[in-house]
């Protein structure tokens, strides 16, 4: 499946592997970030109305 | 037509937002799939670099990506200037991130690629040379965003150092036409057909290129949300904090 990269298999993979990681680890920061702030504003908000109805 | 300013209302902005990011996401995932596959599977060794030529489908597309994300954090940093638009401040610290770990991408790949290529992983040769002081200008916008505690003089002394970057910015896109030396190539991508790459590597990468483009769009998108929602929240505190 993986195609024949010669004697620079571990140049070519290493590049690949580095990226990647960095990619995805990007973008799950991003999301992981994303939700902790959706929950917390979500908290405020609903502590605010519960004391404007009180 | 709704005016671009109209998006300077984060309401508006996190609804427009909220409906362009899930097709923003899976174009982005498509194309970086379909490019790297393409490139990694479906194209034949060069001639003279052999099977490290399949690093150019992320080596340049980061390239790109790290001189771009900064450009977009100049533009959103003159708005901020010019017209104190939270949103475009929050644009700016929110793609800060996404610009680093091109860099990053883009000086590992280089100097995974250059070990073989040119017998060294690193030289001080006038792109890689300006490309390390963008990445290491890149932390030190992050650092002065995380350093100030009023995000107001955090936004204007941030877009200050942003102009000043900018200048590195523009030398990593030109630095080979300034000073012919160094052992990094001229342009991959060009207008002139006889520097571009052949069109069995080119193709997939511009596959790749666009898959980037979507995938730092997409991010910058979601982060720019994340960043307008603790805002607010700690704008809410604060209110609390004043009522109590």
């Amino acid at each position: 499946m993986i195609p024949d990269l010669g004697k620079y298999a571990v140049t070519v993979l290493s590049a690949y592997g580095a990226s990647i990681v960095l990619l995805i680890g990007l973008v799950l920061i991003s999301l992981r970030a994303g939700r902790k702030a959706r929950r917390a504003l979500e908290a405020v908000e609903t502590r605010r109305e519960i004391k404007d109805e009180a | 037509m709704a005016s671009i300013w109209e998006y300077a209302n984060p309401v508006k902005f996190l609804r427009t937002s909220e409906k362009v990011l899930p097709v923003l996401w899976v174009l982005a995932g498509a194309c970086l799939v379909i490019g790297l596959i393409w490139g990694f599977f479906f194209t034949p060794d060069d001639y003279r670099q052999g099977s490290t030529v399949k690093i150019i489908y992320l080596h340049v597309p980061a390239a790109l990506m790290a001189i771009n994300a900064w450009l977009m954090m100049l533009v959103a940093s003159l708005i901020w200037l010019v017209r104190r638009h939270h949103v475009s401040a929050l644009a700016a610290k929110a793609a800060a991130p996404v610009g680093v770990t091109m860099t990053l991408i883009a000086l590992v790949t280089g100097a995974i690629w250059g070990q073989p290529m040119w017998g060294t992983w690193w030289a001080w040769d006038p792109r890689l040379t300006s490309f390390l002081i963008l990445f290491l200008f890149y932390l030190g916008y992050m650092a002065l965003w995380a350093a100030i505690e009023d995000p107001d003089s955090a936004a204007d002394l941030t877009s200050v150092l942003c102009l000043v970057g900018s200048v590195f910015a523009v030398l990593s896109r030109y630095a080979v036409l300034f000073w012919n030396q160094g052992l990094h190539q001229g342009a991959s991508l060009s207008l002139d057909k006889e520097e571009n790459v052949a069109d069995v590597f080119y193709l997939p990468l511009l596959v790749c290129i666009a898959g980037f483009v979507l995938l730092f769009l997409a991010l910058v998108l979601y982060r720019t949300g994340t960043e307008i929602r603790l805002r607010r929240t700690q704008a809410l505190i604060r209110r609390e904090a004043a009522r109590a």
